[in-house]
């Protein structure tokens, strides 16, 4: 990482990204938060475009950006008394241990890491990383699309009402 | 892939824009200090876009044409008044728009409500950088263009979430939920029709499949055809285009999320509407028509005039399902995306997997793909009308004249007062 340009690309995001995750948890209203949210995960995006894996920036912000946070703004929407002041909320003292927790563990992490530096940043071809998903990572690939499957199974299963069941039972 | 083209290097060689803008800011990088010519590049950029595409396309085809045409085929005459043939009918809205007060509702979230149109505007923007409009005409040639292009067009449905939720009105929470839960149910059809191209081409830059429908000599509209309808559809769909707006379907609510926005807020998001549209045009003429290239006439004419035309070609078909076709309900709207488009996209996927894996595998030559070409024509069509039947569509069974529901196999009671009894 070399130049004006992209120090201030650098800086400008990690500003954007940090912004709005301190927005996330600070503001009142439930529907602020995911717009904050949406605005972390594009800065996100556009880290990884700094570090030449444009592949994926753009499934970082087809995925989150386009169907995760979308989902969120949904269950938001659906959710009754979305809009009040959620303030004070009784999970305010665990969420502030867990974030403390991974915090340290990240911390810890990011210390004990040996950090190589190569001279030449590799290109990334989508190519290359279609074949390495199906083949040396085929299992941890695998079970992702299986572990996706089930919570959709579990999904439909946890919303089907006494109704449909039974109507499902006379047909 | 070489470019087998006879564009020359030469500033005066304009069938390639590139070369142009690339002397003048070589020139002007030995004179100007370091750095301001990257500033001056995107002023040329800007100037030279709107002069080619954003006047041509957005005002006269988009706002002008569009009315125009909408108006003949609905058998009135459409903007005949400001200016000839009622060509500068765009620039009077504009001003008229301009100077209309923009109301902020009372109960609004004030700031969610400003940046709503801002935040639509700009992605419209972004989508035309990864087309190419020329061998060299082409702002990023990145290779994951195609999934660039679909990230940043997820960006303008958020951007009409807000619009519709911060306007704290019941008609616009509905629009803005329809608009969401469209895009969801379209985006899985219309990402599987573009993974067919992808799986076929090889690669996921627009740039290099221009060059392989070049290479071929064959565009890829017609190796899969069911790509391109279901393409077609789902992005009408998520950009709101009449047949299924049902977003602002005004004659359910009002107007959807832009109930409660005026002036040029409105104008903004009316204006980009067709930015969107246009964008979708010139992405479909790039991935299924052949983009820049057109059989070797491209040595001839100009890329850039090439693809500007075929994306109003596929803008012309935009407005025709617009003026002529009527409105859906939400149910059908959704019932078609995941019952019909999502199991024959399934199917179209298959197919051409199939097809690739025949042609890399038992080593093929070429044309054999004009076999394939008809091979998948026939099944597109054979996918629609078997699919349509299972789900029970079947259209020799509809009734030419009314027919009583006793002649049809159906029972009505006789209502008690009618047999004139008590």
């Amino acid at each position: 990482m070399e130049g004006f340009g992209v120090n201030f690309a650098f800086w400008t995001l990690s500003a954007v990204t940090l912004g709005a995750a301190g927005g996330v948890v600070v503001s009142r209203n439930l529907l602020h938060a995911v717009l904050f949210l949406i605005l972390a995960f594009i800065g996100v995006a556009g880290f990884f475009v700094l570090l030449s894996a444009e592949f994926i920036a753009m499934a970082q912000v087809i995925i989150y950006v386009g169907a995760i946070s979308v989902l969120v703004l949904f269950a938001v929407l659906l959710t009754p008394r979305a809009g009040r002041d959620n303030g004070e909320t009784a999970m305010a003292l665990p969420a502030l241990l867990l974030a403390i927790a991974v915090a340290t563990v990240f911390i810890f992490v990011v210390n004990d890491t040996n950090w190589t530096t190569v001279a030449k940043s590799p290109e990334l071809a989508t190519a290359e990383l279609g074949t390495a998903l199906l083949s040396t990572w085929v299992l941890p690939f695998e079970l992702a699309s299986v572990l996706l499957t089930a919570a959709l199974v579990g999904a439909i299963m946890l919303v089907r009402s006494r109704e449909e069941e039974a109507e499902d039972a006379l047909a | 892939m070489a470019l087998p083209t006879l564009v020359t290097e030469h500033w005066y060689d304009l069938r390639d824009l590139s070369n142009l803008s690339r002397e003048i800011l070589e020139g002007a990088d030995k004179i100007l200090p370091h750095g301001i010519v990257y500033v001056l590049a995107a002023l040329i950029g800007f100037v030279a876009s709107f002069l080619i595409f954003v006047l041509p396309s957005q005002l006269i085809v988009g706002v002008y044409g569009e009315r125009k045409l909408i108006g003949r085929m609905q058998s009135r005459y459409g903007p005949n008044r400001v200016g000839p043939f009622g060509l500068l009918q765009p620039i009077a809205d504009a001003i008229k728009l301009m100077q209309k007060e923009a109301l902020t509702p009372k109960g609004a979230d004030r700031a969610v409500m400003y940046l709503a149109p801002i935040i639509f505007v700009a992605p419209a923007v972004l989508l035309f950088a990864v087309i190419p409009f020329g061998p060299k005409m082409i702002l990023a040639d990145i290779n994951p263009a195609l999934l660039y292009f679909l990230a940043v067009s997820s960006l303008p449905v958020l951007a009409a979430f807000m619009a519709g939720w911060s306007a704290n009105n019941k008609y616009s929470l509905f629009g803005a939920m329809r608009i969401v839960a469209m895009s969801i149910s379209y985006e899985v059809p219309l990402v599987l029709a573009l993974l067919g191209v992808v799986l076929f081409t090889g690669t996921t830059s627009l740039q290099e499949m221009v060059l392989w429908q070049k290479h071929f000599d064959i565009w890829i509209v017609f190796l899969q055809p069911l790509a391109l309808a279901i393409y077609f559809i789902a992005v009408s769909a998520e950009l709101n285009r009449t047949p299924t707006d049902i977003a602002e379907a005004e004659s359910e609510i009002v107007a959807g999320y832009l109930t409660e926005y005026s002036g040029m807020k409105w104008g903004l998001f009316y204006g980009m509407d067709i930015g969107y549209a246009l964008a979708a045009s010139a992405f479909a003429a790039t991935v299924f028509l052949g983009g820049w290239s057109m059989f070797g006439l491209d040595k001839w004419v100009p890329p850039w005039m090439i693809i500007i035309g075929k994306t109003h070609l596929f803008y012309f078909v935009f407005i025709w399902t617009r003026g002529t076709l009527p409105r859906l309900r939400i149910d059908q709207l959704m019932a078609f995306a995941w019952k019909f488009m999502l199991p024959v996209a399934l199917l179209n996927l298959v197919l051409v997997a199939t097809e690739r894996m025949l042609w890399v595998e038992q080593e093929l030559d070429d044309s054999y793909l004009y076999i394939f070409a008809v091979v998948n024509i026939w099944a597109a069509l054979g996918a629609i009308w078997a699919w349509s039947r299972f789900l029970g569509y079947r259209p020799e069974r509809n009734p030419v004249r009314a027919r009583l529901v006793n002649e049809a196999g159906g029972y009505v009671p006789v209502p008690e007062a009618a047999k004139g009894g008590k």
